[in-house]
């Protein structure tokens, strides 16, 4: 029996777009939000629903007004709340902000019946509350807290952390306790991501060459590897089940992943794109599938089983299942796996800048170019048996 | 009967034929038997026994006339008669005859009578006689009795007084020291002595004897400790103290840790050798470590002396071997010699054969030789593992050889010895040492090469950078060596620095070497050891640490020099292309390879030299252009692209970028050729430049004034993406000049583009990313392979700085090229 691998669903933005993110809270439904980048026209969000069993793409636009959307992030209780770093231009003065924004409850109920009459009316975001960050500057990225109630974010703004307590609602935000990165030149956080491990207490950022810990508690840094990689380190993303292991990419077109107790050397390097790497994501459940999006236009799957926390597979009692022919010849084909690259996927043109798993289904991940172009693909069915028998 | 007219009587054969014609017709022949044979069967012949008459007549009548029958009748008539007469005569002498014989027996029977008589007599006289002999035999007997006993008596009082006097004497044969004869009276009497021992008397002298006997073998066992007398006193001393009874194991023994003590003195001589050689030997290592930082001034001076030095040893090898050979292996050999003369090869005799004493001497020699074997070979192996220095190795095979050997002589004089083949395995590991320490010292050369080289590298950076702004980065103009003449000296080296190594090595083999006739000196040692372990070994080494260069330095911020890869990527591909076959020829060939067990395939390394100069080369495009693209971000993060002012000017970067292409371009160019561009006319830059900015651009902006088709804006770069290639930025490159000057401009542009994405534009900012596009365009579709791959990005990066533009109004073209042309 040979299983055929659904084609890849691609849904296209009109305008161009850098920001990507799975709607957290979100479980039953396969549901991404992207935001566009435009200058000169009114910025959208787009809902994209996938049905998986139509293998098909349903769409709610909502209107963000606010300026063109660099980071989108969803709020892990309330699947209605967001936030948005965006671009303002005041005075001739280009200032990223972020802000907190409710999805207006009718979105959902009628709109993308007719996904036509959407561009015509679209609706828009209700405002919460704004980060604000005048005195911190521009702002790279917020993150919630993971697996949190929704009411506590980061925000990092230039070489600032900044903690926020969400009160009244999400309607009033409050700076509960701030970092500041020191050192030589003007130091600037590209991005971060917050540990779903050690009770939240822990964070990672990237500046420059460089990824640094953080305790959140002491507001303090807890290590620091110093030229992670060659060039700017584009992202990170944390193991959700090692609660030491991180991965990273950047601009060294290299995938490196640290063990933060041994910062000396990476625990392992990938180089399989042929440009920067944008873009790395642990998938939530089996942490051997690793995803990356790069700006040569490639997504790339990687199964990472020497580093995983299921190292050797899923451990089955081969005892039930070998009465029959069958799953001999199954066993045959169970050789230990090695670290290898599954897929590479090749549907965008242009270069991608954010890749995302699925809350809601682990085989299934999206990933976006920056012409606007947004595909939709799983896992190939042979592995996900494999892992999964 | 044809003479029978003859007289009868007339001559004697007349008479014998007659006697016989007689004896014929009794029957009778000369033996006195019956024949017939000699007679005719014809029945004519008258004389014939089947004489027919009848037949006789017949025939007579028919065959004769009348005459001849009437001759024949008288000449029968007188045969007759003559036959007649003779009868007669015979018949006279018989009868005389007869009478005669009658007389004697008659006087016989007369004298027989009276010789009964006297017999009668004689035989009563015996009688009497007899009957007197037992007589006075019997009358005797007691005496004689007698007689015996006393002679028995008298022997054995002279066997008593030899004992009696024995002490005496032996003491006497002490005195004069002629133990054989002490020794041989000894035991004349010892077991008499031994049956006798109960009575005091014998017990006496036999005690006597014994400490007699006691202090002769005290004499000689001095005498054999000793051990100065001649080999024949030796052997004779050995041979007696056997015959004492001295146990034959004891002797051995004795003889040996005698022999031992003068064994310990030799190899404590060379031991002390040793100890003092350990010091300055690492004095000599620590000269050699200093070495190389000290004078790498020239590649040339350095890699004569310094991994080649040799350790500044007290004395050399050779003479150790020597010492070794002529001190303790030649008196070993003497040992053996002579032992085996005293225990092994002497004739057996008596009681002593019965002890298979040589069994058990030539097990304790064994043993014995064995362990001495065992210290020596320890000795001779640290000597050995001293040497450290590969600078001379003719030095050591000849001390292996004559190590070996005088080890030969060894296995002579003891055929089932293990010794010389245990001097074998240390000759085996010795070579096998060796290799590894010319691995070892190839290698150092190799890193203080490159070391050099890059020193070579550094020293005209200053001058050559500043020659490099004022023309186009000429190298070649100082005094110091350009890239080619770089690589063709460190080449050189290296294969001049192997070639000799190989010459080395090659020692190992030569005919008059007594080892390299050895199983493994012909066939591992060849294949194993030079080609794979020293020749292969060396050319993966230098593949790999090429590839080394490549992961360490990347990240840390190019600690290699680009120049250094770029050379080490065309010594890779030269290996790959001659250099190796041509290594490996040359190994097959001075060492006759007979290939018994896989080895390293030509191609193998070819394809491993190959991927190293491709990933060296890589590694190249990917500094070059890290190097440039740095600049561009920087340009691009640094600067206010909202609120700048109108451009007036290139940006001073690219005009920096532009240059150092230039120079990198120049750089390859030495080393690389050129490689095939896509074809182009001699005014492309003209021609697609304005097609590029004035009709494209114009065409590309339009939609963004129009704000009812959003969708409009990537339309035609999605068009011309869908039919254009993919465009991979850090692909591997050719080995030529163009694809790697493609490489590192698509590196450098790409970069471009993603940072200007990130940026937010004015008015301004745009044009100035306009004009920049523009110088670029200018000057770098000459290096690169395709044009329109600079055509492209250029295109996307304007197309991208147009769409993050706040007011996009983009510059006249004509504008564009008068600023670009006032540089």
């Amino acid at each position: 029996m040979k299983m055929e691998d659904d084609a890849p669903v691609i849904y296209g933005l009109e305008f161009q777009a850098r920001a990507l993110t799975a709607q957290t809270a979100e479980t039953d439904a396969i549901r991404f939000l992207v935001g566009t980048q435009s200058l000169k026209f009114d910025n959208q969000i787009h809902i994209i629903d996938f049905d998986d069993e139509n293998n098909m793409i349903n769409k709610s636009v909502l209107l963000h007004d606010a300026g063109e959307i660099w980071h989108i992030s969803g709020s892990p209780a309330d699947k209605a709340v967001l936030t948005t770093c965006y671009s303002k231009t005041s005075e001739s003065r280009v200032l990223t902000c972020a802000a907190v924004w409710r999805m207006p409850p009718e979105w959902e109920s009628g709109n993308h019946e007719s996904p036509d009459d959407s561009s015509n009316n679209p609706q828009t975001l209700e405002l919460l509350c704004h980060l604000d960050n005048t005195a911190h500057g521009s702002v790279a990225c917020v993150l919630w807290e993971p697996m949190g109630d929704g009411k506590r974010l980061i925000s990092l703004a230039e070489n600032h952390v900044l903690l926020w307590d969400l009160q009244e609602s999400s309607t009033k935000a409050k700076i509960s306790s701030t970092a500041t990165l020191e050192g030589k030149g003007q130091l600037k956080f590209t991005t971060g991501k917050w540990s779903p491990h050690h009770n939240s207490t822990q964070l990672a950022t990237a500046n420059d060459t460089a990824i640094r810990g953080w305790d959140l508690r002491s507001m303090s840094q807890i290590y620091c590897i110093e030229n992670a990689h060659g060039q700017l380190v584009r992202d990170l993303d944390f193991n959700p089940n090692k609660q030491y292991y991180l991965a990273s990419c950047g601009d060294d077109c290299k995938v490196k992943f640290w063990d933060v107790r041994h910062i000396n050397e990476p625990v392992k390097c990938l180089e399989e794109h042929s440009h920067w790497v944008w873009s790395v994501r642990y998938n939530h459940s089996h942490d051997q599938l690793l995803l990356t999006g790069s700006s040569d236009s490639r997504v790339i799957l990687s199964n990472m089983v020497s580093i995983s926390s299921e190292p050797f597979g899923h451990l089955v009692d081969d005892d039930d299942l070998s009465d029959n022919e069958e799953s001999q010849q199954e066993d045959k084909g169970k050789e230990p796996l090695q670290d290898s690259i599954i897929a590479t996927y090749e549907e965008h043109e242009d270069s991608v800048y954010a890749v995302e798993w699925s809350v809601a289904d682990p085989w299934l991940f999206a990933s976006l170019s920056y012409d606007g172009r947004l595909v939709i693909n799983r896992v190939p069915r042979a592995l996900k048996y494999r892992i999964l028998l | 009967m044809s003479s029978a007219t003859t007289p009868p009587d007339s001559d004697p054969s007349q008479r014998r034929r007659v006697h016989s014609m007689l004896k014929h017709y009794y029957g009778l022949n000369e033996e006195g038997k019956v024949t017939e044979q000699a007679e005719s069967l014809d029945p004519c012949d008258i004389n014939g026994p089947h004489f027919d008459p009848e037949v006789y007549l017949n025939k007579l009548r028919m065959e004769c006339s009348l005459g001849e029958l009437m001759d024949h009748e008288s000449c029968m008539v007188k045969q007759i008669r003559s036959l007649d007469s003779d009868m007669q005569t015979l018949v006279y002498e018989n009868y005389n005859k007869f009478i005669s014989a009658t007389d004697t027996i008659r006087k016989m029977k007369n004298d027989f009578k009276k010789m009964e008589d006297e017999m009668d007599c004689l035989s009563a006289n015996m009688a009497a006689i007899t009957e007197f002999s037992a007589h006075i035999s019997g009358t005797l007997q007691d005496q004689h009795a007698q007689i015996t006993k006393l002679s028995g008596v008298h022997t054995l009082l002279r066997k008593l007084q030899f004992l009696f006097e024995l002490p005496a004497r032996l003491n006497k044969c002490l005195e004069l020291q002629a133990y054989a004869q002490a020794v041989s009276a000894h035991r004349r009497a010892r077991c008499v002595l031994q049956q006798y021992s109960h009575m005091p008397s014998f017990r006496g002298i036999q005690d006597d004897c014994h400490v007699i006997m006691e202090q002769l073998a005290q004499q000689l066992r001095q005498k054999f400790r000793d051990g100065g007398s001649s080999a024949k006193d030796l052997s004779e001393c050995v041979e007696l103290l056997l015959q004492l009874d001295e146990p034959a194991e004891e002797l051995c023994d004795k003889f040996l840790s005698h022999a031992q003590s003068r064994f310990e003195a030799d190899l404590q001589g060379l031991e002390a050798e040793l100890k003092d050689s350990p010091v300055t030997d690492t004095g000599g290592g620590l000269v050699q470590k200093t070495n190389p930082g000290s004078n790498p001034v020239s590649p040339s001076s350095s890699s004569t002396t310094n991994p080649f030095l040799s350790p500044t040893a007290g004395t050399d090898i050779l003479e150790f071997i020597d010492r070794g050979c002529n001190e303790f292996v030649s008196s070993l050999c003497l040992v053996i010699a002579s032992y085996q003369e005293l225990f092994i090869n002497r004739p057996q005799e008596g009681e002593l054969a019965s002890k298979n004493i040589p069994e058990m001497a030539n097990g304790k020699l064994h043993v014995f030789v064995d362990t001495l074997a065992a210290r020596y070979f320890s000795l001779v192996e640290r000597r050995i593992q001293e040497e450290k220095g590969v600078s001379d190795n003719s030095l050591l095979v000849r001390a292996l050889d004559r190590f070996h050997r005088r080890l030969q002589a060894i296995s002579k004089l003891l055929p089932g010895s293990a010794v010389p083949s245990q001097g074998t395995e240390i000759v085996v590991r010795a070579a096998r040492e060796r290799i590894k320490q010319y691995l070892s010292a190839l290698q150092t050369f190799y890193h203080d090469s490159l070391t050099d080289v890059r020193q070579a590298l550094a020293a005209p950076r200053q001058s050559a950078g500043g020659a490099s702004v004022s023309g186009g980065g000429a190298t070649s103009k100082d005094a110091t060596p350009s890239l080619p003449e770089l690589l063709t000296s460190l080449s050189n080296f290296i294969l001049n620095q192997l070639k000799s190594v190989l010459a080395s090595v090659h020692l190992f083999t030569a005919k008059d070497i007594t080892f390299s006739n050895k199983p493994y000196f012909k066939g591992e040692f060849c294949s194993q050891g030079v080609r794979e372990g020293l020749v292969v070994s060396f050319i993966k080494f230098i593949c790999q640490s090429s590839r080394q260069y490549c992961e360490s330095a990347g990240d840390r911020g190019g600690s290699t020099p680009p120049a250094l890869l770029l050379l080490l990527s065309r010594l890779c591909l030269d290996y790959e292309t001659s250099t190796i076959s041509y290594i490996l020829t040359l190994t097959d060939e001075q060492f006759l390879v007979q290939h018994h067990t896989p080895v390293t395939p030509v191609t193998a390394l070819c394809a491993e030299a190959r991927e190293a100069a491709q990933k060296l080369l890589n590694h190249y495009v990917k500094v070059q252009g890290l190097i440039i693209s740095q600049m561009l971000r920087k340009s691009v993060e640094t600067r206010d692209w909202v609120n700048t002012i109108e451009p007036r000017n290139v940006r001073a970067v690219m005009k920096r970028v532009v240059e150092d292409t230039t120079s990198i371009d120049v750089q390859v160019g030495l080393l690389y050729e050129e490689g095939v561009r896509k074809a182009h006319s001699s005014d492309s830059s003209k021609r697609t430049f304005s097609v590029y900015s004035s009709s494209r651009q114009q065409i590309r902006y339009a939609p963004s004034y129009t704000p009812s088709a959003p969708m409009d804006t990537n339309l035609l770069s999605n068009i011309h993406k869908l039919f254009s290639e993919r465009i991979d930025i850090f692909s591997p490159v050719e080995f030529n000049k163009v694809s790697v000057l493609t490489g590192i401009i698509k590196i450098s542009l790409k970069t471009f583009l993603e940072c200007v994405r990130l940026r937010t534009f004015g008015r301004y900012g745009l044009q100035q990313i306009q004009v920049d596009c523009h110088y670029l365009q200018m000057y770098l579709w000459r290096f690169v392979s395709d044009e329109n791959l600079v055509h492209f990005l250029l295109d996307e990066i304007v197309g991208s700085a147009a769409h993050r533009c706040l007011d996009p109004s983009p510059m006249e073209q004509s504008v564009i090229e008068v600023i670009c042309e006032r540089g």
